[in-house]
């Protein structure tokens, strides 16, 4: 599974933002116009989407999309 | 009319009492009922009860101080039903006595099931109510979180808790459609009521402008009116059912 593609799709689609700005140093709240509330739902759907879960203080440390994608793919593989 | 046709609706504490009621009214306008009671036997009663009369009601024996056992029951709600509209924190406890000999068992035994459960079951709901967009909670305070009550410092400080939780989820929620909202009966005749003197039951009475006690009816009344579209535009507030006691 592309975890990279499949992350940013769910970004796109959550956040409402164009794909090119969904980049690996992108802050969810401060780039990406992320309230507190829409990564605790981002959060949630890539637990739903990977079919995993994420523990809230692993949560709290996932504030950019590289990290986000970095600890995916550590639980994943 | 059926005011909440096809809603699904959790009541906590609903096995008897206001809860029931609550549970029984929700499920004649339509929605289906999942009563949530300590008691496992009192909630196979109490869905049957609603089962005879033709509507629809589940029920899960379940402590809602228990976090990790509300969370596996709601999302098995979630998958059964498909959709969770409506939360009623009703599940509450006494333990009275006065602040100078009050237990600390009993004060955290309060503040437990009234406060952290209420707590709880706001977080684990909202996780199904925050992707659907809506959502109405009703959280059940009371006159005495308002005004306080000599021998029951606990459950008046569960109460105001209660008040200052329903605004503060009302302020997060808000953005995303979920309605929090919370009604403080005041003296409402229950099994628990039944049983006291008809001369303190008079005497509490004329406390009271309408002069009578309130029914539980009383209170259901205004959690489908809470729950219903038709308070769309309300949210974080508290309202009184207690025949004008405090003003």
């Amino acid at each position: 599974m592309d975890i990279k593609a499949k992350v940013t799709e769910i970004i796109v689609e959550e956040l409402g933002v164009e794909a090119s700005e969904v980049t690996l140093e992108a802050s969810f709240i401060e780039d990406l116009g992320a309230d507190s509330l829409d990564t605790v739902e981002l959060i949630m759907k890539f637990e739903e989407e990977f079919n995993i879960d994420i523990a809230d203080d692993e949560a709290e440390n996932l504030t950019t999309v590289g990290k986000a994608i970095e600890y995916l793919e550590k639980q994943l593989n | 009319m059926k005011r909440l046709k096809d809603k699904v609706a959790i009541i906590t504490g609903a096995a008897r009492g206001i809860g029931f009621s609550i549970a029984e009214m929700l499920s004649e306008h339509g929605a289906t009922s999942v009563i949530i009671d300590i008691d496992q036997e009192a909630v196979s009663t109490a869905v049957q009860k609603i089962d005879d009369k033709g509507n629809k009601a589940i029920g899960f024996a379940a402590d809602v101080t228990n976090s990790d056992e509300i969370a596996s029951i709601f999302k098995e709600i979630h998958k059964e039903l498909g959709k969770i509209d409506i939360l009623i924190n009703n599940a509450g406890i006494t333990k009275d006595g006065l602040l100078m000999k009050m237990k600390e068992a009993d004060w955290d035994a309060v503040i437990n099931v009234n406060l952290k459960g209420t707590f709880i079951c706001t977080q684990k709901v909202c996780r199904y109510m925050l992707k659907s967009r809506s959502g109405a909670i009703i959280n059940i305070a009371s006159v005495v979180g308002l005004m306080g009550n000599a021998g029951q410092a606990n459950y008046a400080a569960s109460k105001g808790g209660i008040i200052a939780l329903t605004k503060s989820s009302a302020k997060e929620f808000a953005s995303r459609n979920i309605r929090v909202n919370a009604i403080a009966p005041g003296f409402i005749q229950t099994e628990m009521t039944d049983k006291l003197p008809q001369e303190i039951i008079d005497s509490y009475s004329s406390a009271i402008p309408l002069s009578r006690m309130g029914t539980v009816k009383d209170v259901a009344n205004l959690c489908i009116f809470l729950a219903s579209e038709e308070a769309g535009y309300i949210t974080g507030q508290t309202i009184q059912v207690d025949g004008g006691l405090i003003m």
